[in-house]
């Protein structure tokens, strides 16, 4: 599900980086000159206590927030302002903390509506559904099945997302971040209202999506046993500044990330 | 085949074809006729992507065959044993057809059983392969593989999720196939040994071992012979007259002697088509799509769709719910007595008719079951309000009885002797006695061969004259002359004063309410009845949003005092009904708890088909039981409960007991009697 133009990175390499990037909304500075980067093929975590600027570092990364200073690479290509279309269209998908889901569409047109960039008929064309559009939604609809078959969502395909649980909406939602075949995927809170279960069973897609996809995943979570054993690497954020940035091990021990969590005597 | 007229070949193929049906002492040989015989006719079905896809008996022939040469390339052979562990899915049912092909043994597993009770099963039948669905039953399998030493391969249907995994021991079951269809190809002679070893699959041999689901503690390994099997099958597909023109969902456990007998056996002697659904969630869905024609399900399941439609009714507009409620009374009135064929006055004929049109034919539909032509449901006793709901709506509902050890069928109700509380007479060639002590024994074609390296339980499990001890009590009906079965033989108690107590005849009543998931009713040697109840979420949580109850959790729920007064309501009924009964007037429940978490099959409490394990529950849950008997209004209690992936946590709660009014026993009188 790889998208042609990631392919030229190869694993191991970097697909996007940030470099001393800062963000103030007005006199609250969110952002404190934070460099990171994300390589291909790794799931990253990015944590750190309330208030730490986690989302908003998601939100500069798609493209939502456009950061004051400092630069971000995507792909090798630097890029000054971007706009979250751009970001999509650049093969940037993400999922949402509070759940951001079309309600009144049951999940497999949301999963659908996930396709939408990848489809090259206009309007007209998919609103009379002949000849080669309806041959092109057949084509995006494999792919849909597809997803719904790897997240095992088959029994909810018809279902309207406002009467499914939390735990199955966040799946949904997962699907269609899937659906746009990106090659980085934003993870905002994936486990966030979940209980035991549905945090193993979400632990086990996004495992699996970077396996088997492939995808190169960044996320934020606040459950640490989950950052653990999920990410490659951690970067530590506290009040917008960026305190560590290692492997999971190592970030348990480090002391700055202990304060942070625990706080200090000061 | 004698060079002859090329018109008559075809023929004398037929002829040659029906030959082998009538001598097809193996599955592998009664594929080959279907082969031949049904070659374009659907076999399996599978819904996968949204879209259901469907094999035909000759694509299903060449796949079991290229599969048996992959499997026999990776070193299974005659008399090995090979786990089949997931669900319904073509390919591991393809994986029985296959092994059996090579002459090795299939062990189905319940595909939900955790690692440890896995390991036991697998362990014990010595499987050295093992067929499985995902990943999920390869980390099963792998985690506990110290265990297993005779292990040496794994084939599994689904890649997701196994891709950096060690290959030594693992293949996927496409891959194998290919392997298989390569080698068949490349070389003539490969296909003709598969042919002698077709041939060298005698009726005498080991067809499959199945797991019994341990009501009574450790599973035991049935042990079945494909003649057996075969002979089974044969009389009821007579019975029934099923034809290749049949079609059934596969929903049930495969590890289950029902699946294996409905959904294989009989299959494979009938030729008809097997459908798998997309997933164990979507069975529902799939059954309305499918419409099959011949219908196995438990009471349970009768139960859940009773309960969805009743729920949905409630939340249907005023029209549509009085319009409902009427016909549903109209059915009640005459439904079963068209069914039967018996005299109906002609507005009641009318009426039905308007009714089929309104409401019973729309309802099947929904429920997936317009096309049914035969329906049985076995297991547990069915409550006769339940299932003379469904006979009332026109579907063709039928009782049996049996077990694994007769490879399922010893009674079976025929079309038009159905009632309520009998199980039928029994089935062509099959002998049934009653022992002495109330126990039924019978003696059929297709009869187990003796528990698989237990020759003392085989021992224990027989009669000196060849009759297996079902470990049931019953007796025959003397106006019907069905078989009637009470209980477990050892289950029927008596309490103090020397009432009858006979636990699942009450379980069941309390069971027919739809809020009421399960009962477990004590009295055994006590001085009155109790029962632990748990409630049904669905059907209760509806009715707490219908009347503003507000909960948090199942356990919050099941402890609302406005919940215990709904199911004292219904117990009180019970009780009602138990006096019309004299026997059993002395039975009525007078101290009833509601559970604070439902039973489930990974604590034990349930075995893998769903039944109570009342002994077990009664020790997990002693501290409850002696404050049912001591009078006490409240009573704690901290369990441990596993998880799905065998991880363990504590439960504690303070559960709340309640005394139910019962009713005056009138003065017996036993002149009348």
């Amino acid at each position: 599900m790889r998208a042609p133009a990631a392919s030229d990175i190869a694993a191991g390499e970097v697909l996007l980086s940030l470099e001393n990037v800062s963000l103030s909304f007005g006199g609250v500075r969110a952002i404190r000159d934070v460099s990171f980067d994300i390589k291909k093929g790794e799931v990253r975590a990015i944590i750190g206590p309330n208030g730490a600027g986690k989302t908003s570092m998601l939100n500069v990364i798609n493209g939502f927030y456009q950061p004051q200073q400092g630069r971000i690479t995507f792909k090798g290509r630097t890029r000054s302002t971007m706009r979250p279309y751009d970001a999509a269209r650049g093969g940037i998908a993400r999922t949402f903390q509070n759940v951001a889901l079309f309600k009144g569409m049951s999940a497999l047109d949301n999963i659908m509506a996930g396709r939408t960039l990848r489809m090259r008929r206009g309007l007209l064309w998919q609103l009379l559904r002949v000849g080669p559009a309806l041959k092109e939604e057949i084509e995006h609809r494999e792919r849909v099945e597809e997803i719904i078959d790897f997240l095992e969502i088959q029994a909810i395909r018809k279902v309207l997302v406002a009467r499914l649980p939390y735990g199955l909406q966040k799946r949904v939602e997962l699907g269609r971040a899937l659906a746009m075949e990106p090659d980085l995927l934003l993870l905002d809170e994936p486990m966030a209202g979940m209980n035991l279960e549905e945090k193993e069973d979400m632990s086990r897609f996004i495992v699996d999506v970077n396996e088997h996809y492939g995808t190169t995943i960044a996320l934020i979570e606040h459950d640490m046993g989950v950052v653990m054993d999920l990410s490659d690497r951690v970067v530590v954020l506290d009040h917008g500044v960026k305190i560590a940035d290692a492997t999971p091990d190592e970030v348990k021990r480090d002391q700055n990330v202990i304060d942070a969590y625990l706080g200090v005597a000061h | 085949m004698r060079a002859g007229r090329n018109a008559s070949a075809p023929e004398r193929e037929d002829a040659v074809a029906i030959d082998a049906i009538v001598q097809a002492d193996t599955f592998p040989k009664l594929l080959i006729h279907h082969a031949r015989v049904h070659a374009k006719r659907p076999a399996l079905r599978h819904k996968d992507l949204g879209i259901w896809q469907t094999w035909t008996w000759a694509q299903v022939h060449e796949q079991v065959r290229a599969y048996a040469v992959g499997l026999h390339r990776l070193g299974l052979k005659r008399g090995d044993t090979i786990a089949i562990v997931g669900a319904n899915r073509p390919k591991l049912y393809l994986s029985v057809m296959a092994a059996q092909t090579l002459g090795a043994v299939p062990v189905p597993v319940y595909a939900d059983a955790v690692a440890d009770e896995l390991s036991y099963v697998l362990a014990h039948a010595e499987v050295s392969f093992a067929a499985v669905e995902d990943q999920e039953q390869v980390d099963k399998i792998l985690s506990v593989s110290e265990r297993l030493p005779k292990l040496t391969m794994l084939v599994y249907d689904q890649p997701k999720g196994l891709r950096e995994y060690d290959r030594k021991n693992l293949r996927s079951i496409d891959e194998v196939v290919a392997e298989g269809r390569a080698a068949l190809k490349q070389d003539a002679k490969v296909g003709e040994w598969l042919d002698r070893e077709i041939a060298a699959g005698k009726g005498s041999d080991v067809s499959i071992i199945l797991y019994t689901s341990g009501t009574t503690g450790q599973s035991k390994g049935v042990v079945l012979s494909a003649k057996g099997c075969i002979d089974a099958a044969r009389d009821t597909v007579a019975f029934d007259k099923l034809t290749d023109k049949d079609e059934a969902l596969a929903y049930l456990p495969i590890a289950w002697v029902g699946d294996h007998y409905l959904n294989y056996a009989q299959q494979l002697v009938a030729g008809f088509c097997t459908a798998c659904p997309e997933s164990g969630e979507t069975a529902m869905a799939d059954l309305r799509e499918i419409g099959p024609t011949f219908y196995f399900a438990p009471p349970r399941t009768f139960e859940t769709m009773l309960t969805r439609v009743m729920i949905r009714m409630e939340d249907a507009s005023f029209i549509k719910r009085h319009l409902f409620h009427y016909f549903i009374g109209v059915a009640r009135r005459y439904g079963e007595k068209i069914l039967n064929g018996e005299h109906v006055p002609l507005h009641g004929r009318l009426m039905y008719w308007i009714g089929k049109a309104l409401v019973y034919g729309p309802l099947k539909n929904v429920l997936g079951l317009s096309n049914v032509r035969v329906a049985y449901t076995a297991g547990e006793a069915i409550g006769p309000d339940l299932f003379s709901f469904y006979r009332s709506l026109g579907l063709n509902l039928k009782q049996l009885y049996g077990q694994t050890e007769a490879f399922l069928y010893v009674t079976a109700q025929p079309d038009g002797q159905i009632y309520a509380d009998t199980v039928g007479p029994a089935v062509p060639n099959v002998d049934i006695r009653i022992a002495d002590n109330g126990e039924v024994l019978f003696k059929s074609p297709g009869m187990f061969v003796g528990y698989f390296k237990d020759d003392a339980k085989t021992k224990e499990a027989m009669t000196p004259d060849g009759y297996v001890k079902t470990g049931d009590a019953g007796f025959f009906d003397q106006k019907t002359g069905h078989l009637k079965i009470i209980d477990r033989a050892k289950d029927v108690g008596k309490l103090t004063d020397g009432t009858l107590f006979p636990p699942k005849y009450i379980e069941n009543k309390l069971k027919f309410y739809p809020n009421i998931r399960e009962a477990v009713a004590y009295g055994d040697k006590r001085d009155f009845v109790t029962a632990i109840i748990n409630i049904d979420l669905t059907a209760v949580g509806s009715w707490a949003e219908r009347n503003n109850v507000v909960y948090g959790s199942y356990q919050e729920l099941a402890g609302h005092p406005l919940v215990y007064d709904m199911i004292a309501e219904h117990v009180a009924d019970v009780n009602r009904s138990l006096v019309a009964d004299k026997v059993m007037a002395g039975a009525q429940i007078k101290r009833f708890l509601i559970l604070h978490k439902e039973l489930d099959a990974d604590d034990g409490e349930l075995t893998r088909t769903q039944k109570v394990r009342r002994g077990f529950v009664a020790e997990r849950y002693a501290p409850l039981i002696n404050a049912l008997y001591d009078g006490s209004s409240e009573a704690s209690i901290s369990t441990e409960v596993t998880f799905e992936d065998g991880r363990k946590g504590v439960l504690a709660a303070r559960v709340k007991i309640r005394d139910v009014a019962t009713v005056p026993v009138p003065p017996t009188m036993d002149k009348a009697a």
